[in-house]
């Protein structure tokens, strides 16, 4: 091996925030590699800062590092500068526990959140001395896998992978140890390499790009075939069946140097089935498992003692739909005792005075901001998308917040989303005015910051026939709304650039084709595409009329129910019927009930894969199924909203 | 309770900030259970004070912190084992070496450290040419320099904080395999010289390779001693190497 420390080190003293390339967490692994062990280099395709917090990465590292056979390490994109001494000197990508260069890995493992971070990934595969496409690397190279919940649809970067892997991974990752070490013990040739994908291809939750090939007529996609026989038609995600067999990760990264989410975070479900028609990630990760309150409070307990954080974040998709998470909360908060005051963080609060009352509950001391994602300005709207919150619930909530001392309300919208007109746009507008206008009772100079996004849709979603808005239709809405908004004090309006959203839909729904789209844009120096100062829009769509691809074909079109989709042939466990009744029901405005307490729709995630949810409760938190419908008075809700001086209550 | 703490930063760990240091220090409070004394208000924070800033990427012997002890648990604290105790709840590279009880009628590090000394690699130079643009230096009446403060460009004069400078060695650096190490002891009051301005200030300018502080000195009606106080260890400037 190669230790890079004595040539990197002279660099660091040039570069900015050199402390991201050293190493040195607190409860870093020491790994201890060895000829017969699989080495894996585990990569985030965007800064320390970004990366370093990522949950998924950080669970691998450690079950991979208690294994006899496995080693890992971790690997971050080096910033534009480090990256420029690097390739003057020659210097390739390393990693940050030993600084060993990641050509000596066997496997170097993306973890995928984000479209826009493609280009990073495939600027670290040439960093690290690999050949970017996959049916370029000979039997020494490392495999380059790739997981997270942008494999859905791997297409734009399969030519790119030698695996992909769908699912959670904490078991999949021993069985991928497993089949790479035994290849790694023989001879290995450069036949050797289709060998070992074939036996990875059958290995469940795998899939191989190489494995398999498009087929098209005329421009039109018609799907994807296997090259030949021996490799599954459909790949399957993986599902493991109870959180509480994965109490990771057991000691939590502490930076040494400030990153996002510096806080301990203790996992307390995966899965959600509130059913939100625009969210891929509520729909890829049914069921619901929650992790037991015994366990959560444990890991809670160790974290904070070892890693000296004082804030701690449970986090899942919604977290105040976990049961029984009042008394968790309170004995998290009670069991700080004497010792220092310990902050609570919800990454995301339900839009109902439950949800401000657990907030309550949580923050102690200064009440900076709350914020709630009602989504879209119009109950009709919020229907199509099932974000089934009422008009009163937003206006409890807010009322809540504002009663209880937060001064500051955020609310995140999305739009562009299906059946949207502007009435809908301008109801966001008018929410955030009613917000406002209720803050004036408790505060002098209340504010609400209404926060727009404009939506994407994405594979296994029932929006995934949906033809994304166009640039200058998404930005003429945030124009209406900045217009009607503009008089209205204590309102302010932020938005994400309509330009990133059109590139993250060719890359969310786009086949194999964008890969060459892909490839030009890094060659010609897009990089770090989802950071505002680097993005480049012209950047892509030159490569995309380079490569005679329309955008337009790829983002703006509404697809047909038999029309080929590029993930068809991989399975999130959803009925690809049921996505497209809801898909129906959307359009006509009807709503879907969470079926934690409502019996099963059959989506497929369940039944399919013999699992079930694993919730505490069989009833549903206060506030029903679906925020709706609130019954205040039939269970304790720690609000009073008659309190109008902020003082706790 | 207040006491001063002596430590070292050296090697990886001296690319964290001035900043960073900090939240390991506050993380290193908790995990070690030291009772120390906080600030009232809506967020308490732990009662520390530090003394002069180091510039990230540069390493230290010499490093100093005030702690404010809650009374009456200080009184449980072992002053002696704090050193070790503390240190294996900091990261690598940062190391104790020394604390002592301090007065709380002591001025703060910032107030009172009138000077520090530093090792300066410099690549690319001999010793002999290092030599003589240090006599050049020395002899000068003035070194105007311009610094931008509040937008404004500012002239200043580094001369007078130049106390003392000294070529000890030739070496070989990382970058270059040619160079020289200078040894500068530099005023931090009224206003603190700092390396890579010392460094712009040569002609030509010289290049700034590895920088350790190797002290700190209070400098009080003519009398010179370190910020620690008399009969506390004494610092160990021999065989400290860099992992």
């Amino acid at each position: 091996m190669t230790d890079l420390w004595p040539q990197i080190e002279p660099l660091l003293a040039r570069v900015s925030k050199p402390a991201r390339y050293i190493g040195m967490e607190g409860g870093a692994q020491q790994p201890q590699h060895a000829p017969d062990k699989v080495a894996w280099l585990l990569a985030y395709p965007d800064t320390y800062e970004i990366g370093l917090p990522n949950q998924g990465l950080q669970i691998l590292y450690e079950i991979i590092n208690e294994r006899s056979d496995g080693v890992a390490e971790r690997t971050y994109a080096p910033w534009h500068d480090l990256e420029a001494l690097l390739r003057e000197r020659s210097i390739p990508l390393f990693s940050v526990d030993t600084h060993r260069a990641a050509s000596d890995f066997d496997l170097i493992g993306f973890n995928l959140s984000a479209e826009l971070t493609y280009t990073n990934l495939i600027n670290m595969v040439d960093l690290a001395g690999v050949p970017v496409r996959s049916a370029d690397r000979r039997a020494d190279h490392p495999l380059i896998a790739a997981g997270g919940h942008c494999t859905y649809n791997p297409e734009p970067i399969a030519d790119f992978l030698d695996i992909v892997v769908l699912g959670d991974g904490e078991e999949v990752v021993a069985e991928i140890t497993e089949v790479v070490g035994a290849w790694k013990r023989g001879a290995r040739s450069d036949g050797d390499r289709e060998i070992v994908l074939r036996e990875l291809a059958a290995v469940s939750g795998v899939y191989v790009p190489s494995l398999y090939r498009p087929v098209y007529s005329g421009f039109d996609f018609m799907g994807l075939e296997p090259v030949s026989g021996g490799v599954p038609d459909l790949v399957e995600k993986r599902t493991i069946a109870d959180l509480a067999d994965f109490p990771y990760p057991k000691s939590q990264l502490v930076p040494l140097t400030e990153v996002v989410h510096d806080r301990l975070n203790v996992e307390v479900f995966r899965g959600c089935t509130r059913g939100c028609r625009f969210c891929q990630a509520g729909m890829i990760t049914r069921p619901v498992r929650e992790r037991p309150a015994e366990q959560v409070r444990s890991m809670v307990a160790d974290g904070l003692r070892r890693t000296g954080y004082d804030e701690v974040s449970l986090t899942s998709l919604s977290t105040a739909d976990y049961s029984g998470i009042e008394s968790l909360v309170s004995d998290i908060v009670g069991a700080s005792g004497d010792g220092p005051a310990i902050t609570v963080a919800l990454p995301s609060l339900r839009v109902d005075a439950f949800g401000v009352g657990i907030a309550t509950q949580l923050q102690h001391g200064r009440r900076a901001g709350l914020t709630f994602a009602p989504e879209a300005g119009t109950w009709r709207m919020r229907q199509v998308i099932n974000k089934l919150i009422r008009e009163e619930d937003l206006y409890t909530a807010v009322e809540a917040a504002f009663a209880n001392g937060w001064r500051r309300v955020k609310l995140y919208f999305l739009t562009g989303l299906p059946t949207e007109t502007d009435e809908d746009t301008l109801g966001i507008a008018e929410l955030a005015r009613n917000c406002v206008e209720i803050g004036r009772k408790y505060a002098k100079s209340p504010s609400v910051t209404v926060s727009v996004g404009g939506f994407v849709p994405k594979p296994f979603t029932p929006f995934q026939w949906f033809g994304q808005n166009t640039i200058e239709e998404l930005q003429r809405k945030i124009n209406l709304l900045r217009d009607a908004t503009r008089r209205m004090h204590g309102v302010q309006v932020k938005w994400h650039d309509p330009k990133a959203t059109l590139v993250e839909g060719i890359m969310s729904r786009g086949d194999r084709r964008v890969g060459d789209v892909l490839e030009t844009v890094w060659r010609n120096g897009g990089t770090f595409q989802e950071w505002n100062e680097r993005f480049d829009l012209d950047l892509w769509l030159s490569a995309m009329a380079e490569h005679e691809l329309d955008p337009d074909w790829f983002t703006h079109r509404h697809r047909t129910v038999d029309e080929a989709l590029p993930w068809d042939h991989l399975s999130a466990g959803l009925h690809k019927d049921f996505l497209w009744q809801d898909w129906r029901d959307a359009l006509a405005e009807v709503g879907l009930p969470d079926c934690r307490w409502t019996p099963c729709y059959d989506c497929g995630a369940c039944t399919g894969y013999s699992i079930e949810h694993i919730v505490a409760s069989a009833t549903p938190p206060a506030g029903g199924s679906q925020g709706t419908g609130q019954d205040l008075s039939s269970s304790w809700v720690p609000v009073d909203l008659r309190s109008s001086t902020g003082v706790p209550v | 309770m207040r006491i001063r703490i002596r430590y070292r930063k050296l090697g990886k760990v001296r690319f964290t900030s001035h900043r960073d240091v900090a939240r390991c220090w506050e993380r290193a409070f908790r995990t070690s259970g030291l009772p120390i004394a906080s600030t009232e208000g809506f967020s308490p924070r732990p009662k520390m004070h530090f003394g002069l800033a180091l510039s990230t990427s540069h390493e230290s012997l010499g490093e100093y912190l005030d702690l404010d002890l809650r009374d009456p648990e200080s009184a449980e604290v072992d002053l002696e084992q704090l050193p070790i105790e503390l240190s294996s709840h900091l990261p690598d590279g940062i190391d104790i070496d020394a604390v002592a009880v301090i007065d709380r009628s002591e001025p703060s590090l910032q107030e009172s450290v009138t000077s520090c000394i530093w090792q300066i690699e410099v690549p690319g130079v001999t010793a002999e040419e290092l030599v003589t643009a240090v006599a050049r230096v020395l002899s000068a009446s003035t070194l105007p320099v311009v610094r931008e403060r509040k937008g404004r460009p500012v002239s200043d004069d580094l001369r007078p904080g130049i106390v003392h400078l000294e070529v000890l060695d030739a070496i070989s650096t990382e970058e270059s395999s040619v160079g020289a190490m200078l040894h500068a002891e530099l005023a931090t009051q009224p206003r603190s010289v700092r390396p890579s301005e010392l460094m712009a200030a040569f002609d030509p300018p010289l290049e700034e390779g590895r920088v350790r502080r190797i002290h700190q000195f209070i400098t009080d009606n003519g009398a010179t001693r370190e910020p620690l106080p008399p009969g506390a260890p004494s610092m160990v400037l021999t065989s400290v190497s860099a992992t």
